[in-house]
């Protein structure tokens, strides 16, 4: 059991040190110094107290899409709509905090709900085409995220703003942002968004471990047929299931809205954090404790690689290669299981 | 002594576990030799060391006195070896004819001869009376016919060593007796057999010979002449076993079940179970005998609940249950041993303690307010695990991890402690060794005396005959005939499941 566990921490931890070196060689081969560029990209996330302060401001809305997307993964279900969860959820938080003007226990709250809400009425109706028609969630998700994108653009359009690109910033009754945060990382974004973030780990942790809710959903995840012998309604957790997951997502574009911009701007495409959420899942292994630190690891190579190009001429793109590598690294887990297992057994 | 095949101290280590502990086995031409063992023995790690899929990690093996290396399954092919695999291996969109060719197609011009092809398909099918259509397609044809096809692909390969691996496991009574027939066709005509199987009675009634091991080593080799079905079960399981079940009369009580014209339609739509009328009381154990597809599936999952019925009713104690809910049924005093123990059964990615309680976490004290407590789940685990002697590292070891049989054993000790008053058994017993379905039938016999209502739907007929009290027949989704088992024969049984009346008197439904 013990060596189990073993295994499953070291896969991701190899799958990383993995991708790093597959980085380094790439940035050989394209010319570069990959020690710089290594240095620079720690430097950029962790060198200063600013630095400190963007990484955990960028990782809060990673940890919470890595759980959107693991929370569904552990009901058996794949949802690839956080991206457009995520912009929803943004969108209604950034029109309650512009919208209304109350005292901050009642605003930010409200905000933060309504973010959620509108995340899990975007995850609702793929959960529910899935469970009453069999309609495949990949497949709505997917198409909802593109709704979600335009519907959001046009409705800043045209109710946030005056044919504009932007809305109004919020009501600072609505803000998460924090002046002691900001001072103790030398003026950086960081905000509060962070501890809801952890808050929602442990609420997923909670959740799916030790309810009956979650042994529902996790008993459909891994076995509709038992589970319906069993006597569950599978339809409704299935339902449930996409609800949840979408309410984490919309509570990630919450952190966005209400903390790192303080308002909603018409987008070109989409952010890509609802995306990235799924290599966080996975890196962390649907698995609450995993996806924080999977989340902090993304968040450090994505505020980290601003840096490399001004301090190793080290161009961006080379970080999202580094990145991706990591990904098939982890996803070819498989390779790396059978190596680890047959170094095992020579050591015996 | 002319051996065509001889495996001599075989031995196969996976990991720490020796599969094959210096098993020797030797068969003769124009036998057929039987290899008994429990499930996990390691009849297949010794077969697939034969058919080139292992590499033995000690021994030999010879084909007609020449020691031989058979380093994959082509080299087995070309020695002349072909295996009758348990699950068959055919394209089902495919023809009998371009099933067997499929890696070996004639050719004429770069175009197939399937003409070719049919006429020695036919021919070979002819000589050993298999009266296989070459033309059929095998979606269309019966499991039974699927399995001769099975037979012509490696004679048509010109194997002279044929391999059945439980070969009758997914055959009726009477396409057993054909395949019987057959495999003494077939050494007739100059081939010889290994059969893997754990029923003795196919041994006792076809073979020659008996290799007996047991957890992974040689036991022995036989003559069937020499030896009978209780010494062979003690050699198989290690000791001794009772074949049947010791049980009083029954005292039959008040009707627990009752069915009147149920009528059920399957996934396709079309009618499975077809105005049946059915009572189950309390005390009693009515076995459901049928051939597979009759209607049996359907009419366990409309009363469980998991499909819904078209019309009629379903009473339990006197109350309607027809088109509940599973949860409602359940509720309402229905256990249920499913038929396939994998999908319904288990949710075999949880620990085992997690999948006792897959009906009653809800309730106290395995939750409260929603909180699962996960002490009082682990608490009856453990007692579970020990009354029903489950067989697994500790109660937080995955479902998937276990045997068959100590699966099976979890999933009944569930039920029945839920003290359902009608027990609901599905082939409960189907891919089990002896000593595990000796414990189960012991099981469902005591739920029987306890008072409860049991119903035992298998396509086993010797579990049907030993067990039930009454033995209802299925065809065509009716009951056809209400007998009781002591005064039935196998063959009045085999001809009620195929559809020909009764003659007889004694009918009473």
């Amino acid at each position: 059991m013990s060596e189990n566990r073993l295994t499953n921490i070291l896969v991701p931890v190899f799958a990383v040190i993995l991708g790093i070196i597959a980085g380094a060689i790439v940035m050989i081969i394209s010319g570069y110094d990959p020690i710089a560029g290594y240095s620079a990209l720690l430097y950029g996330a962790f060198g200063d107290r600013y630095y400190i302060g963007e990484t955990i401001r960028q990782v809060t809305p990673y940890i919470l899409a890595g759980l959107a997307v693991a929370f569904a993964f552990r009901t058996g279900l794949f949802n690839i709509g956080v991206e457009g969860q995520l912009i929803v959820g943004w969108l209604a938080a950034v029109w309650v905090g512009v919208a209304f003007e109350l005292p901050k226990v009642i605003h930010l709250p409200l905000a933060i709900i309504a973010a959620a809400v509108a995340g899990a009425l975007w995850g609702f109706i793929p959960g529910f085409l899935k469970a009453r028609f069999r309609v495949h969630e990949v497949i709505v998700t997917i198409m909802m995220n593109y709704i979600a994108l335009y519907v959001s653009n046009a409705v800043i359009r045209s109710v946030l703003s005056d044919q504009g690109f932007k809305s109004e910033k919020i009501h600072p009754s609505a803000s998460l942002r924090s002046e002691f945060l900001q001072s103790l990382t030398d003026y950086s974004t960081l905000h509060y968004g962070i501890i809801i973030s952890l808050i929602a780990a442990v609420v997923m942790w909670f959740l799916l471990e030790k309810t009956t809710t979650g042994y529902e959903l996790r008993a459909v995840g891994f076995n509709q047929h038992a589970s319906h012998y069993a006597g569950m309604n599978v339809n409704r957790n299935i339902i449930l299931a996409m609800v949840i997951s979408g309410a984490f997502a919309g509570i990630a574009g919450a952190m966005e809205g209400l903390g790192t911009f303080e308002n909603v701007s018409v987008k070109a495409g989409f952010t890509g954090v609802g995306f990235d959420g799924i290599a966080v899942a996975l890196l962390g292994g649907n698995n609450a404790f995993g996806i924080i630190l999977a989340a902090v690891l993304f968040g450090a190579l994505k505020v980290g690689a601003l840096e490399m190009p001004s301090a190793a001429d080290v161009p961006t793109e080379l970080v999202d290669i580094v990145i991706a590598l990591i990904i098939f690294f982890v996803a070819s887990s498989y390779l790396i299981r059978l190596v680890l297992t047959r170094f095992k057994k020579e050591g015996k | 002594m002319e051996y065509v095949i001889e495996m001599l101290n075989i031995r196969k280590v996976f990991g720490n576990f020796v599969a094959n502990d210096n098993i020797t086995l030797q068969l003769k031409k124009g036998e057929i030799h039987a290899l008994l063992g429990e499930n996990g023995a390691g009849k297949s790690t010794l077969m697939n060391v034969l058919f080139g899929l292992y590499q033995p990690d000690g021994g030999e093996i010879r084909v007609k006195g020449k020691k031989v290396n058979i380093a994959n399954p082509n080299v087995a092919n070309d020695l002349g070896i072909g295996m009758v695999h348990q699950h068959f291996m055919l394209v089902d969109t495919f023809t009998v004819t371009e099933n067997i060719i499929l890696g070996s197609e004639p050719t004429k011009g770069g175009q197939i001869d399937i003409e070719k092809a049919e006429k020695e398909v036919r021919e070979l099918s002819e000589r050993y009376g298999l009266a296989v259509d070459p033309k059929a397609k095998i979606a269309d044809i019966s499991v039974g016919m699927q399995q001769r096809v099975e037979i012509l692909k490696t004679l048509y390969r010109g194997a002279d060593i044929l391999i059945f691996d439980e070969p009758t496991a997914v055959l009726t009574p009477q396409e057993i007796q054909e395949l019987i027939q057959i495999m003494k066709a077939l050494v007739r005509e100059g081939k010889s057999i290994i059969l893997i199987t754990h029923k003795l009675k196919e041994i006792m009634e076809v073979c020659d010979r008996v290799t007996v091991i047991r957890r992974g080593k040689g036991i022995g080799t036989l003559n069937v002449s020499e030896t009978n079905p209780n010494e062979l079960a003690s050699l198989m399981v290690g000791r001794e076993v009772h074949f049947k079940t010791e049980k009083q009369p029954p005292k039959v009580g008040k009707p627990v079940l009752e069915i009147e014209n149920l009528v059920v339609k399957d996934a396709r739509g079309i009618t499975a179970v077809d105005h049946l009328n059915l009572t189950v009381h309390a005390g009693e154990i009515v076995g459901i005998a049928g051939v597979d597809g009759n209607g049996q599936t359907e009419l366990i999952e409309a009363i469980t609940g998991l499909i819904k019925s078209e019309s009629g009713s379903i009473r339990l104690n006197g109350k309607e249950i027809r088109n509940l809910t599973p949860r409602q049924i359940t509720e309402t005093g229905v256990g249920h041993i499913p038929q396939d123990r994998h999908k319904h059964g288990l949710v075999l990615d949880f620990p085992i303690g997690e999948n006792m309680v897959l009906q009653t976490y809800y309730k106290e004290p395995y939750s409260k307010r929603g909180i699962l407590n996960f002490k009082a789940i682990y608490d009856k685990a453990r007692q579970l695990i020990r009354e029903f002697d489950v067989r697994t590292p500790d109660e937080y070891t995955k479902a998937r991890a276990l045997s068959g049989g100590n699966q099976q054993k979890a999933i009944i000790g569930r039920e029945v402690d839920r003290d359902p008053d009608l027990l609901i058994a599905a082939q409960p017993t189907r891919g089990l060794d002896v000593g595990a379905i000796e414990f189960i039938h012991k099981r469902l016999i005591e739920q029987r005396d306890k008072g409860k209502a049991v119903l035992l739907v298998s396509f086993e007929l010797d579990e049907i005959m030993n067990v039930s009290d009454r033995i209802a027949v299925i065809y065509e989704g009716k009951i056809v005939a209400i007998v009781d088992p002591k005064e039935t024969t196998e063959q009045e049984l085999g001809l009620l499941m195929a559809g020909s009346k009764r003659k007889e008197a004694g009918v009473s439904s």
